[in-house]
């Protein structure tokens, strides 16, 4: 009998609502949203914890600027994340630095239930979860394991990034998992074309952030990104999550 | 420290099973501990023995099996274990957190792949509980 799943939810009742940030597809700002998005909720006055479960290419810990090898979580009846500009950062990539991760998938999910039963968040307010892309063990285990997450899905108007949006949505939804809405980024127009997707499925679009090139100029430097263009459009995507959040 | 979140998990575990099961007394429980986690032992009896005191378990006995850590890779085939390799002092303390990470820093001696099943001795493991059932109910 594995001991870590009983204790999992249980460590999650130091949190008040987990959100957690997906898409089908890799490369469309899934992390700098939802890093962005941590940092904002701090700044707000919120206690923010952040979790990349993004095991086989974490790149929270890069958009943050954490030198993984110097900092690290303290050991204490388990592990406490480090504040990373005000945000409880937790990622894979203390443990393994920058080296290449090869896992498959029974490993990457024996990773995550070890991480979410070592991790102690200390009471916060948000616990954002950054989900790699596709819609496999990571999604599944988070799904199934996590009672009361919600999700935010990230799209770009690419036709196959709305396609594998569709899917990582019907999945969740087979799991019974609340989709709070649907963010279009590197927006190309004032029409968003994740539109038809929001209308069938019936969930709200949050909102388009346009592609920003400089955006990369604030990677490292989360002074830099919160004062970005991105986070601006980011903020006010922010405060329609949290409206929907305290439905 | 860290110990003492798994000696959570395992208490927590054995709690709800009781309860599911209706049990009047939990006996015993067996603990398997791989060796890959370098567990502290004394730490994890410990946390074990302390987390037990206020609950139905203060007079269950705990039994603990520490199991060799052994893998195959999964392309040549060759099985070994963990005290046949040489392992710096980070890396274990990285292991110790999060067994998986093995695959990053140790790779299969005969053909140098990442890419192996760590076949027993991984982490924390409950192999039996033994309880006294309420044949009366509740």
């Amino acid at each position: 009998m594995d001991p870590r799943v009983a204790i999992i939810n249980k460590r999650l009742t130091e949190v008040k609502r987990v959100l957690a940030i997906g898409s089908g597809k890799g490369g469309v700002g899934k992390s700098l949203i939802a890093t962005c998005l941590s940092l904002i909720l701090s700044r707000k006055g919120y206690k923010v914890g952040l979790m990349d479960l993004d095991f086989n290419c974490p790149s929270c810990h890069v958009i943050l600027g954490v030198d993984v090898n110097n900092i690290k979580p303290m050991e204490e009846k388990g592990v406490i994340p480090p504040k990373i500009y005000g945000v409880k950062f937790m990622s894979i990539a203390y443990y393994v630095g920058d080296n290449p991760v090869p896992l498959r998938g029974h490993e990457i999910s024996n990773a995550i239930k070890e991480l979410f039963t070592i991790t102690r968040w200390n009471n916060i307010d948000y616990l954002l979860i950054d989900l790699p892309p596709g819609t496999s063990d990571e999604l599944l285990d988070v799904l199934e394991l996590i009672k009361n997450v919600n999700i935010v899905a990230v799209t770009t108007p690419h036709i196959t990034s709305i396609k594998a949006v569709e899917k990582f949505i019907r999945i969740t939804n087979w799991l019974n998992k609340k989709v709070i809405g649907i963010i279009e980024n590197m927006g190309q127009n004032l029409r968003p074309r994740a539109n038809r997707l929001t209308k069938e499925l019936s969930i709200p679009l949050l909102g388009v952030i346009p592609y920003i090139p400089d955006v990369e100029n604030s990677i490292g430097n989360p002074i830099k990104l919160l004062s970005s263009v991105f986070a601006k459009y980011l903020e006010g995507i922010a405060e329609k999550i949290l409206s929907r959040l305290d439905h | 420290m860290h110990e003492w979140a798994l000696a959570e998990a395992v208490i927590e575990t054995v709690l709800n099973y009781a309860k599911k099961n209706r049990a009047r007394r939990i006996l015993s429980v067996k603990v398997k501990v791989g060796k890959l986690q370098s567990i502290d032992m004394e730490i994890f009896k410990y946390a074990i023995s302390e987390l037990a005191k206020t609950s139905l378990l203060k007079d269950t006995h705990f039994e603990f099996i520490e199991e060799d850590a052994l893998f195959k890779c999964n392309l040549c085939g060759h099985e070994w274990k963990l005290n046949e390799i040489k392992i710096d002092k980070d890396t274990l303390e990285s292991i110790h957190f999060l067994p998986e990470v093995a695959h990053v820093f140790i790779k299969c001696p005969k053909c140098g792949s990442p890419d192996y099943n760590i076949i027993k001795g991984r982490g924390v493991f409950i192999e039996s509980i033994n309880i006294e059932v309420d044949n009366h109910g509740s």
